[in-house]
C-alpha cells in the first residue's frame, strides 16, 4: 500500500526529497492547526475581502446568453479580485500561514504571471521577502507582469532550463526550496505538488464555489447545470467545482489548453494525451513520452501550459465527476475576442479556453438551463500577445 | 546479504557516478570500465530523466545531452548488459520514480534482476513512497537505497532502520553539484545512522576533491562522486574516460 497520506484515488502522495519532507511535513501540521483557528480564518477573511475585494460577482451575461441562444450564462467575476485574478485567493492564505509558521520569505513559480505578482503583492503588504521562478520564455510572453512583479519588489528569475516555461519554473522552485528551507515558504501556485499543497490551494480556492453557490441560489433559487473553468494545473477549476462535487447534477467542465489540436506534439491537453506518472511530487497524468521523460507541452496561453494537472482533478477525471475537455487555441482567441465584444469584458486568455468551450455547448441547452463559467482572470496581460497572434505587432 | 556489500570489503568505498548516454552509450561504458579499472568500487548508473529536480547544472545539463543523444531505458538496460560481460563490481541506477513508473515497475525491476542491476538510487521516492517500488525490488534481489538529508532530524533512525544496500547520506542542502566546503554536522548524523542499522554509510552531494573524499572518508564508509566526474565528460567527451581513470585514482588514493 502506497503512503495514504494525501491521496485522491490512486493520485497525489509525496514524490520528493528526503530534503525536502520535514519542510511539508511541518506546513501539514501548521495548516492543520490553522485551519481551524478562528482568529486566522477573521485575518484571512479580513483580507480577502477588505484587501482582494470579494466575494466577487457572479454576473449575469445577458448578451452573451441572448446571442447565443441556449442556457442562461452567468460569469463568475474572478477577473475583478485585486491584482487581476484567482490567484489572489490561496496566495493570502498561504502568505498568511507562512507567516504564522515564522518565514520571512515567499518564492513562487509563474507562469502567466499572475500567480508570480499575487505572490509578490502578499509579500509587500506582509513584509516578505519574496522570489519568482519564470520561464525566459514566459518572461517575454508577459513582460508586463515581469514588471509588475518587480514594481512590487520581488526579484524574478528567469529560468532557462528545458522549455523554459512554468514547468521548469516548478523544477527550479523546488530545487531553490530544498536548498533554503529554513526561513521560506513555497508559496505554490496551483493544486498540484506533493502533499499538502493540493489540499492547501483547494481549500483556499474553494471560496469560489461557496460564493458561486449562494450567489446562484439567490438569484436563480436553484444551482446550476454546468460549471466550466479552465484547467492547467487546476486551482481555479477545483476551487469552482468544489462546493459542487456532492451534487450531482452539476456538470463540472475542466477545459484544457489544446494548443494547436491534441493530434499535434504542440499541446498542453494532459487528460486528452498524457498517461499516469509521477512528477513535481505527485501521481497524476502528465502529458509524456513512452519512457517517461516529461513532454515538452505548448498552449498560446503561459498559464495552461503546463504538462500534468493536479491530482484531486486527476482522481475526478476516473471516476467521471467531472469531465475535462480540449480547447485549441484559435477557438480559446476566439472567445477572448467574443466576450470581449459582447459583454465588455477582456478575459485572461486562460479563462477564455473556459469561454469557448460554453460557446459550444450552450446553444445547444435548453433557456432555462444555467450555466457557471469562472473567469479566472483579466486579460489585460495578454493583449499584446493576441495581437500579435493576430499579426498586429504593438507595443506595451 | 546483497552484493553491494562487496563494495565495502576493501576499506572505504568510491562511488563513481555516471550518466548513461552522455555523450554516447559507447563512451559511458568506457568510462565505467575506466573507473573500474582505476579503483570505483561501485559505480552509480544515471539514467537520464527530462525533469532531474534534485539535480544542479551540471548533471542537468549532461540528462539534456543523453536524451538528446537517444539514450532510452531499453538502451541503458543493453548497455548494462555489455558491462555485465567484464564489469563485476556492485552496479546501481540512479533515476527518478517517473521512469520506473512509466516502464513498469515489475518489468523494470525483472530487467535489472537479468541485467545484473544490485540497487536503486530515486531522489524523488521518500520513505513515505517507497511501497510504490519496494515490494517489485524485493521480488527481483534489488536493493532500494534510502536517502538522508541534513534536514532528517527525527527521521533519520525510521530511515536507517530499514535500509537496504548502503544509506546515502546527502551533505549539503540543496541539489547536486561541486561545492566548495561542506558545513553539515554528519559525524553526528551517521553516528544516528550507525546506531538503527549495520549498513554502510556513505557522503554525497557536492564532494569533488580528494580533500573533500578524504574528510567524508573519515566520518562514513564511502563518498560518491556525481557532478565532477560529468563535467570531465562535458569537459572531452569521447575522450573523457582515460580523464576519468585519473581523477578516481587521485580521489580513491586520498581515501585511503
Amino acid at each position: 500500500m502506497t503512503n495514504p497520506r494525501g491521496r485522491f484515488g490512486i493520485h497525489g502522495g509525496q514524490y520528493i526529497p528526503e530534503t525536502l519532507m520535514n519542510a511539508v511535513i511541518e506546513l501539514e501540521a501548521a495548516y492543520d492547526h490553522f485551519k481551524d483557528d478562528p482568529a486566522f480564518n477573521r485575518e484571512l477573511e479580513e483580507l480577502l475581502n477588505e484587501y482582494a475585494g470579494r466575494p466577487s460577482r457572479l454576473y449575469f451575461a445577458k448578451k452573451m446568453t441572448r446571442d447565443l441562444g441556449g442556457a442562461r450564462i452567468y460569469l463568475k467575476r474572478e477577473d475583478l479580485n485585486h491584482t487581476g485574478a484567482h490567484k489572489i485567493n490561496n496566495v493570502l492564505g498561504q502568505a498568511l500561514l507562512a507567516k504564522k509558521m515564522g518565514k520571512t520569505r515567499l518564492i513562487a513559480e509563474t507562469g502567466a504571471g499572475q500567480h508570480g505578482v499575487a505572490t509578490a503583492t502578499a509579500a509587500a503588504l506582509l513584509d516578505m521577502e519574496c522570489v519568482v521562478f519564470m520561464g525566459q520564455e514566459d518572461t517575454v510572453r508577459q513582460a508586463l507582469n515581469v514588471y509588475r512583479m518587480r514594481l512590487l519588489g520581488a526579484e524574478v528569475i528567469p529560468v532557462t532550463t528545458g522549455t523554459a516555461t512554468l514547468k521548469d519554473a516548478v523544477s527550479e522552485a523546488m530545487r531553490e526550496w530544498t536548498s533554503r528551507i529554513a526561513d521560506t515558504h513555497y508559496c505554490l501556485g496551483s493544486v498540484m505538488g506533493p502533499h499538502p499543497f493540493p489540499t492547501i490551494v483547494r481549500d483556499f480556492q474553494a471560496v469560489i464555489s461557496k460564493e458561486i453557490k449562494e450567489q446562484i441560489l439567490e438569484k436563480e433559487g436553484r444551482l446550476p447545470d454546468a460549471v466550466l473553468a479552465c484547467v492547467g494545473g487546476g486551482s481555479n477549476a477545483i476551487g469552482s467545482f468544489y462546493h459542487f462535487i456532492g451534487d450531482k447534477n452539476v456538470r463540472l467542465i475542466g477545459c484544457e489548453a489544446a494548443g494547436r489540436g491534441v493530434d499535434t506534439f504542440e499541446t498542453a491537453a494532459t487528460i486528452a494525451t498524457g498517461k499516469p506518472g509521477i512528477f513535481h511530487g505527485m501521481k497524476s497524468y502528465f502529458c509524456q513520452d513512452e519512457y517517461g521523460q516529461i513532454a515538452p507541452v505548448y498552449s498560446i496561453s503561459a498559464g495552461l501550459d503546463y504538462p500534468g494537472i493536479g491530482p484531486e482533478h486527476a482522481h475526478l477525471y476516473d471516476t467521471g465527476r467531472a469531465e475535462y475537455v480540449p480547447v485549441t487555441d484559435e477557438e480559446a482567441v476566439q472567445a477572448f475576442e467574443y466576450l470581449s465584444r459582447t459583454e465588455g469584458i477582456i478575459p485572461a486568455i486562460e479563462s477564455a479556453h473556459a469561454v469557448a468551450h460554453a460557446m459550444k455547448i450552450a446553444p445547444g441547452m435548453d433557456p432555462e438551463q444555467i450555466i457557471v463559467i469562472t473567469v479566472s482572470g483579466r486579460g489585460d496581460k495578454d493583449c499584446a500577445a493576441i495581437a500579435r497572434y493576430r499579426g498586429e505587432d504593438i507595443y506595451e | 546479504m546483497s552484493k553491494i556489500r562487496e563494495a565495502f570489503d576493501h576499506g572505504k568505498a568510491f562511488i563513481a557516478f555516471i550518466t548513461c548516454g552522455d555523450p554516447d552509450p559507447e563512451t559511458t561504458a568506457a568510462a565505467v570500465r575506466s573507473a573500474v579499472r582505476c579503483g570505483a568500487d561501485l559505480i552509480e548508473l544515471g539514467i537520464p530523466f527530462s525533469d532531474p529536480t534534485a539535480e544542479g547544472p551540471v548533471i542537468q545539463a549532461a540528462s539534456l545531452r543523453a536524451l538528446q543523444g537517444g539514450i532510452t531505458t531499453d538502451k541503458v538496460f543493453d548497455l548494462v548488459r555489455d558491462l555485465r560481460r567484464d564489469v563485476t563490481v556492485p552496479m546501481v541506477f540512479m533515476t527518478y520514480a517517473n521512469v520506473i513508473f512509466s516502464y513498469g515497475a515489475e518489468r523494470f525491476l525483472a530487467a535489472c534482476e537479468e541485467t545484473g542491476i544490485d540497487g536503486l538510487i530515486l531522489p524523488d521516492l521518500p520513505y513515505e513512497e517507497k511501497e510504490e517500488f519496494l515490494p517489485f525490488c524485493r521480488a527481483h534481489g534489488v536493493d532500494l537505497i534510502s536517502l538522508i538529508a541534513p534536514t532528517s532530524e527525527n527521521r533519520i533512525a525510521m530511515i536507517a532502520k530499514e535500509a537496504e544496500g548502503f544509506v546515502y547520506v546527502v551533505s549539503s542542502l540543496g541539489v547536486t553539484g561541486m561545492r566548495s566546503e561542506i558545513r553539515t554536522d554528519l559525524a553526528s548524523i551517521v553516528e544516528v545512522i550507525r546506531q538503527n542499522t549495520s549498513v554502510p554509510c556513505v557522503i554525497g552531494f557536492g564532494i569533488s576533491t580528494p580533500a573533500q573524499a578524504a574528510e567524508m572518508a573519515a566520518v562514513s564508509d564511502g563518498a560518491i562522486v556525481g557532478s565532477a566526474i560529468v563535467k570531465i565528460l562535458e569537459k572531452y567527451g569521447k575522450e573523457a574516460p582515460e580523464h576519468i581513470g585519473e581523477y578516481v585514482r587521485s580521489m580513491k588514493d586520498a581515501m585511503r
